[in-house]
């Protein structure tokens, strides 16, 4: 370059450097785009809606096309798929099917640019913040589904096929807008043939799982295991257990965030204190706070560890390492004391597998229809035979034969009767219990932490989200 | 020939500098401004809260926890990656006895360590996350390194690694500069090549052992390789989000033990539907990260020396 030219390469890379610099600014108007689209049309009514008749009670479109996003975790997509092929021959379409594990992350940008897919099950741990949807009006309420004839029988609403909690707990303030399509029973699973052939009984109280565990250490196995990679597991059974002996409205106290409400319940003392005491005296499988869901129930289905907190989809899940004469049970919640508030058979089984339709999506009318084909007693006996899960449809399991883990879960829930315990905490607010209790606890269970901390700890998180005015609040009766 | 001149550099640099501004600057543009609001990222429209989300960040322990991992491995990892590669270059280029023919050798089957230090760079970072989760699997039968500690009789080194509070980051670590390493060996080795062997040859006669020329002569005359090294590294140190969100225990736990700021973002982001704060914490570590440069750059710049 040189002389021969007026400018060079320094003065390039200047000029290029101003340019970047005022091309800034500029993009201030192309920043418009995320956060600024339009907000959505606040009509009660579900959009492109057809004609009405009685095969037809919804008014779904023929030939409109219709997009569901599922779940493809410890019940795999494959009911779903049965469904959707239904409603296709029906209405004359080709369901488009996504089967995924990262249900969030996929759909929070058609969220936010206003495409969302119709039908979506919105589970796993990366599952889109219902609550924030739901206060922002971005549901479709599910009431004409519920008033809508059943599929089966004409005469009978959907409504009345369901068991009462997945009314109840679809519920965001006034709307139904969640459809929980499954039931799920949580608890302490076990294998009744090594029960059996050790001559051991499933403990009915606290003392007795003492006693047990302390017999089961001798005969060389580990008396229990647990994810620690997901430490939010033992929670199923640790906070159930705490409404067990405590009574279900100090639980809703927790539930709703109250002040003091786990360091005044008693309770909570003695259901962490004994946590405490199965850590310290080393009744958990050795390096449990390591192992993935799979990995420990892989342990427990090799007869490594008797006891896993778990829930009813572990059955399916683990069904490829479980040995066939496993004998795959759950048993209820144990007793605390003569002082127990609910009694022995209580057990935590509530509805499961939210189910959401998206009210700006192109087919609202189409998802709630395809929920509808779901709850068939076709589709839900399906489901029990594809998943071994139980649906909200109560009773479509009636004389069909189940698999173990199954059969013993509906027996417990018989059992239970009306001491079926919900717990909404997780639902509500996943980032205290799963990462804040989920951090205590896996401190818990290997003894680092004392339960009185535990205690403490958990307290002031709960005071903290209390506070917290970014975090949605929830309240619950009952 | 004048005639033109601009209007031939505006084509050339119009394109680029439009997808330049349209993908890189517009983003990062993008998220200063979400993060001055309450966005859900699930909505259009979002309430604008000026730098209340700044504050707040000030404020949390989480994020502080977060940032602390960061700059643990910031330190860490680079000075352990660069060590490493910087001695395994040395040897596979200089380091090696003097054999027949040639004075200046690398150890014997250089090439093939070559060749397996490389490996790890040409496999995705979440396999790599998957493969050491397994190997760092607590159980001591399928567990890889349990088992092999239990057959060799070290029972009691055996842990549940990334499960144990207080070796879980370390863990982490270790495979940040597993997965990195052979990336600067490749690096240093073709920088070394370009070092006169006249240098090493004359040192060697003076009578100067390896450590002398690694020291006087290698090590001075790679500067500014190691220097560009030792930002990108930092910058990977910086990051960490694959191998603490498939590995870790819990999300960045147990109990916290092993989280960094680009997971705390992602939960905030997607778990919590917080968009507008998540944002700030992405802006957090981009003034973090400009700092790291700047300070590396400054600080470490001596004079070059040519040959």
């Amino acid at each position: 370059m040189g002389s021969t030219s007026s400018f060079n390469r320094r003065d390039l890379v200047k000029r290029a450097a101003a340019l970047g610099i005022i091309a800034v600014p500029a993009m201030g108007t192309l920043s418009a785009c995320a956060t600024g689209g339009g907000g959505g049309n606040e009509d009660k009514g579900a959009k492109n809606k057809g004609a009405t008749s009685a095969k037809n009670p919804l008014g779904v479109k023929k030939g409109a096309p219709l997009e569901a996003f599922i779940f493809k975790g410890g019940l795999g997509d494959q009911y779903a798929k049965d469904a959707e092929a239904d409603f296709g021959k029906t209405y004359g379409v080709t369901v488009k099917h996504t089967g995924t594990q990262q249900i969030g992350p996929k759909l929070q940008p058609r969220f936010a640019g206003g495409n969302p897919p119709d039908l979506i099950d919105n589970s796993g741990a990366d599952h889109l913040d219902m609550n924030k949807l739901s206060a922002q009006g971005q549901l479709q309420d599910l009431t004409e589904l519920l008033d809508a004839p059943s599929l089966d029988d004409p005469k009978k609403k959907v409504r009345d096929t369901l068991y009462p909690s997945t009314l109840e707990k679809g519920k965001h303030k006034d709307a139904f807008d969640v459809f929980y399509y499954a039931f799920t029973v949580y608890g302490t699973w076990y294998s009744q043939k090594l029960l059996k052939d050790k001559g051991w009984e499933y403990p009915a109280s606290f003392d007795d799982m003492i006693k047990l565990c302390g017999e089961i250490k001798k005969a060389g196995v580990a008396p229990w295991t647990y994810p620690g990679k997901y430490p939010y597991y033992v929670h199923f059974n640790l906070f159930a257990q705490i409404a067990k002996i405590g009574g279900l409205d100090k639980w809703i106290a927790i539930d709703n965030l109250e002040p003091k409400a786990w360091t005044s319940n008693d309770a909570v003392k003695q259901v962490v204190e004994h946590y405490a005491e199965l850590a310290a005296k080393g009744y958990f499988l050795q390096g449990s706070q390591g192992l993935t869901h799979i990995q420990s129930q892989t342990a427990w289905t090799r007869g490594k560890a008797v006891f896993i907190p778990n829930g009813s989809w572990v059955e399916n899940e683990a069904s490829p390492t479980t040995p066939k004469d496993f004998g795959m049970a759950v048993g209820p919640l144990f007793n605390g004391g003569s002082g127990d508030r609910m009694p022995h058979g209580t057990l935590r089984a509530e509805p499961s597998e939210p189910f959401i339709v998206a009210k700006d999506g192109k087919n609202p009318v189409g998802g709630m229809e395809l929920l509808r084909i779901l709850l068939s007693k076709k589709h839900a006996q399906n489901f029990a035979t594809k998943v071994r899960s139980l649906t909200a449809v109560k009773g479509a399991t009636e004389g069909m034969r189940l698999s173990p883990g199954l059969s013993s879960a509906a027996e417990a829930v018989t059992a239970g009767g009306r001491n079926l315990l919900m717990i909404q905490l997780q639902e509500w607010y996943p980032k205290l219990t799963d990462e804040k209790l989920g951090g205590l606890t896996s401190q818990l269970l290997t003894g680092d932490m004392k339960a009185a901390e535990w205690i403490k700890k958990a307290q002031q998180y709960a005071d903290e989200f209390a506070k917290d005015d970014s975090v949605t609040k929830f309240h619950r009766e009952s | 020939m004048q005639h033109g001149k601009y209007r031939f550099i505006v084509g050339f640099l119009a394109l680029p500098l439009l997808i330049y501004a349209i993908f890189v600057i517009s983003p990062f543009v993008q998220a200063f401004q979400i993060s001055t609001t309450e966005w859900s990222g699930l909505r259009g429209a979002a309430k604008n809260i000026g730098l209340g989300n700044y504050d707040k960040l000030l404020h949390s322990d989480e994020f502080w926890n977060a940032l602390r991992h960061n700059i643990v491995m910031l330190v860490l990892v680079p000075i352990a990656t660069l060590a490493l590669g910087l001695f395994f270059a040395f040897m596979l280029n200089v380091g090696g006895r003097a054999r027949r023919g040639a004075l200046i050798t690398g150890v014997r089957g250089a090439s093939f360590y070559k060749f397996v230090y490389f490996f790890p760079q040409v496999i995705s970072i979440t396999i790599i996350s998957v493969i050491w989760f397994n190997i760092y699997n607590p159980d001591p039968h399928d567990g890889m390194l349990n088992s092999l500690l239990g057959a060799v009789g070290l029972d009691s080194l055996q842990s549940s690694w990334l499960g144990a509070r207080s070796i879980a980051l370390a863990c982490i670590m270790v495979v940040m500069v597993w997965a990195n390493v052979g990336f600067y060996v490749v690096l240093f080795s073709a920088a070394m090549a370009s070092i006169p062997r006249e240098i090493y040859e004359a040192s060697l006669l003076d009578g100067a052992n390896r450590l002398h020329t690694f020291f006087r002569i290698t090590l001075p005359l790679l500067w500014d390789t190691v220097q560009t090294g030792w930002v990108y590294m930092g910058i990977i140190a910086m990051d960490a989000f694959a191998l603490v969100q498939i590995m870790s225990v819990n999300m960045g736990g147990p109990d916290g033990a092993t989280d960094v700021v680009p997971l705390r973002l992602y939960q905030t982001a997607f778990r919590d539907s917080q968009f507008g704060y998540a944002a700030a914490m992405g802006v957090a570590m981009l003034v973090v990260t400009l700092l790291f440069a700047v300070l590396t750059m400054r600080f470490a710049r001596r004079e070059r020396i040519e040959f």
